[in-house]
């Protein structure tokens, strides 16, 4: 018996057939191990909500296998599956109250009637819904109706619990609290849940290990400080991260002594060659031309740097964005005091070679991070 | 709030003043006249103040018509029996069939669903005298003509694709999720199917209930030649009153009198209960 609460293992999802089908989840292979929480982020359409409705048992698995408690269960009705979901379009019964909802996920469980009651104003209480019990779906708010969704999901005693957007409605103010004792709640228990996001606050909030997927593929499976700190290609260094990360294609020219990375003429940033180990000198001067990688917390501004003209600075209340031309680019850079620039005033940039994040040109697949090989 | 002018709705409720007369005025008037000695009917000018009488009334419910030229046995409420008998059978049937029908369209996709539900639509489209020659060939043949089960096996084609069309928009516009949100917390496929699919489809199917059994009270063609007079419903065995001693239009309006009173009383009782179904909308969340 592994730790492995989930298992999916090359997984396609194609829906229809011939000319008309989409293939919407490709060779999808990830392990979420019991008691965690695993987020699945990525923009509309990246078959995130495919793979999750798989697990639950709502769509056919085109191809591989998914094994959920040491059971395989991709052909198994969803009844047989025990898990839970919370779904993004909230799925409470009209005819029922939000009270006679939540508790009727536990109907299969055969309760007593104040054990009942007590789990339902327990979960009602953690998601604040407590007075809007006794009322029906269509007389209250989307949040409510979200919370009392996330409510009926997460009373029920599941191998795992699946999340659709869970928060999407919900006021910010509300949702950084529920972050917390969702959180929380499904730790104390020793849960596994799946989430699904495109918000990516929320799934650094909530999440253990992050699953970042675009076009059907996943693109990287780590935890969110190592997503940051190495993407494995150009996509997830750009999706996640906000503000994104700023990108520019470089020419690498190098000897023994230094190397520099060129963007334009008269634009170059130049370092000493033991900057970089000697790996990633030698993987780097194979290439005529590379992309480089750098998160705006990460630039800074330095007398001896590269010239740089702003075109914008705002101040967001507790940090400073300035946009700047970098030899025909947009740079974005992030300073965390109030700094005044105008328009059109020189700048000078400097970039830490540790933190550059260095691209294949063609595959956009990671070269290096700072100083180590990616 | 209130935006309309005083004009307005003095326009308004003398519209609804003329179309309400347009539409009513037929049925007072057959009111009027199913209380009236075919003599009184005939009267010229008419006349709207007359000493009414139940002989009409009476002749139906006890069978017997007294003309001119004799005593007649009438069978009125045998037939109204059949038409009530038939209706609701056939409506009956086609919801058994239809629902389950509607929410296979509406669910799933398969080979050929969308003609087979078109197929279905298509066969209101024809007209019935165009099948009934055959079709009367045939069930001579397999010994369904004059029988109830031939008559309510035919009414399918009247009730079936109204149910099947009907309810199956009902069921599209509920969302999937909800009844996965019921198969996932442990329930089967049929438990969703009763306890979710079809409550929540159901103001689509009284609706659609409601109107095939309208229809299929209001059918005469299929009736008159697949069914003798001890099968007949009321629509056809009105023909009776057609006599030789002449038509007895007092008879034939308390016929009518009688026959739409059970539609009507249904009409009523479910209209209530269809606003309230309506207008609860809270399906789509």
């Amino acid at each position: 018996m592994s730790t492995n609460a989930l298992t999916i293992s090359e997984v396609d999802k194609i829906y229809g057939t011939g000319s008309g089908s989409v293939h919407a989840v490709r060779d999808l292979t990830m392990e979420v191990a019991k008691g965690e929480i695993v987020a699945l982020l990525g923009s509309s359409g990246c078959g995130k909500t495919s793979t999750l409705r798989m697990v639950a048992g709502f769509e056919d698995v085109s191809r591989g296998s998914i094994s959920l408690a040491g059971r395989r269960i991709e052909t198994l009705p969803p009844v047989r599956r025990n898990v839970a979901m919370a779904f993004e379009g909230y799925s409470l019964y009209p005819p029922l109250t939000v009270r006679d909802n939540i508790a009727f996920a536990l109907k299969v469980a055969r309760l007593s009637r104040s054990e009942v009651d007590g789990k339902v104003v327990g979960i009602a209480r953690l998601l604040e819904i407590e007075d809007i019990l006794d009322r029906y779906p269509g007389s209250i708010s989307g949040g409510q109706q979200q919370r009392a969704s996330l409510g009926r999901a997460l009373i029920r005693q599941a191998d795992l619990y699946l999340l659709d957007e869970p928060m999407g409605q919900l006021e910010p103010q509300l949702r950084a609290v529920l972050r917390g004792r969702i959180k929380h709640y499904i730790k104390e228990r020793g849960l596994t849940a799946i989430l699904v996001t495109h918000d990516q606050t929320e799934a650094n909030a909530l999440a253990d290990r992050i699953a970042v997927m675009e076009g059907g593929v996943l693109q990287q499976f780590d935890t969110p400080a190592m997503l940051k700190e190495r993407p494995v290609n150009l996509f997830t260094g750009t999706f996640v991260g906000e503000p994104p990360m700023n990108v520019f294609e470089a020419h690498v020219k190098g000897d023994d002594r230094q190397l520099s990375l060129t963007l334009a003429d008269g634009f170059s940033l130049n370092y000493a060659a033991d900057a970089f180990s000697h790996d990633v000198r030698e993987e780097l001067l194979k290439r005529e031309k590379v992309v480089i990688g750098v998160r705006p917390y990460a630039v800074r501004r330095s007398a001896e740097g590269v010239p740089a003209t702003v075109s914008t600075s705002q101040w967001l209340g507790d940090q400073t964005h300035i946009a700047a031309d970098f030899g025909g680019h947009l740079l974005v850079l992030v300073e965390h005091d109030r700094t005044r620039l105008a328009a059109g005033e020189a700048i000078n940039i400097s970039i830490d070679p540790h933190n550059l994040h260095i691209f294949d040109l063609a595959g956009g697949t990671a070269i290096s991070h700072g100083m180590e090989l990616a | 709030m209130d935006h309309t002018s005083p004009l307005e709705t003095i326009f308004r409720r003398v519209a609804l003043g003329v179309i309400l007369v347009f539409f009513l005025f037929p049925i007072f008037w057959i009111v009027l006249m199913s209380f009236q000695t075919n003599e009184q009917i005939l009267r010229i000018p008419p006349r709207v103040f007359f000493s009414p009488t139940l002989s009409n009334y009476k002749a139906l419910i006890s069978g017997e018509l007294i003309t001119t030229v004799g005593s007649l046995k009438l069978t009125f409420m045998h037939n109204l029996w059949n038409s009530f008998f038939l209706s609701t059978t056939s409506v009956l049937v086609a919801l058994v069939l239809g629902v389950p029908a509607a929410y296979a369209f509406a669910r799933f996709k398969f080979r050929l669903g969308e003609d087979i539900a078109f197929t279905l639509l298509s066969i209101r489209f024809a007209p019935p005298l165009l099948i009934l020659l055959p079709l009367s060939l045939l069930f001579n043949e397999i010994g369904l003509s004059d029988t109830y089960i031939g008559l309510i096996w035919v009414y399918q084609l009247i009730c079936l694709p109204l149910i099947v069309w009907i309810v199956r928009g009902y069921f599209e516009d509920i969302s999937p999720d909800i009844e996965h949100a019921y198969r996932i917390d442990g329930h089967s496929w049929a438990q969703t199917f009763f306890r979710i699919a079809v409550p929540l489809a159901r103001p689509g199917i009284a609706a659609a209930g409601l109107l095939s059994f309208i229809f299929a009270w209001n059918n005469f063609v299929f009736a008159l030649i697949l069914g003798s007079a001890d099968k007949q419903p009321v629509t056809v065995g009105a023909l009776a009153f057609v006599t030789a001693a002449g038509i007895s239009y007092g008879q034939i309006a308390a016929a009518i009198v009688l026959s739409i009173l059970p539609t009507l009383a249904l009409a009523l009782y479910a209209q209530r209960y269809l606003v309230e179904g309506l207008s609860l909308g809270a399906v789509k969340g």
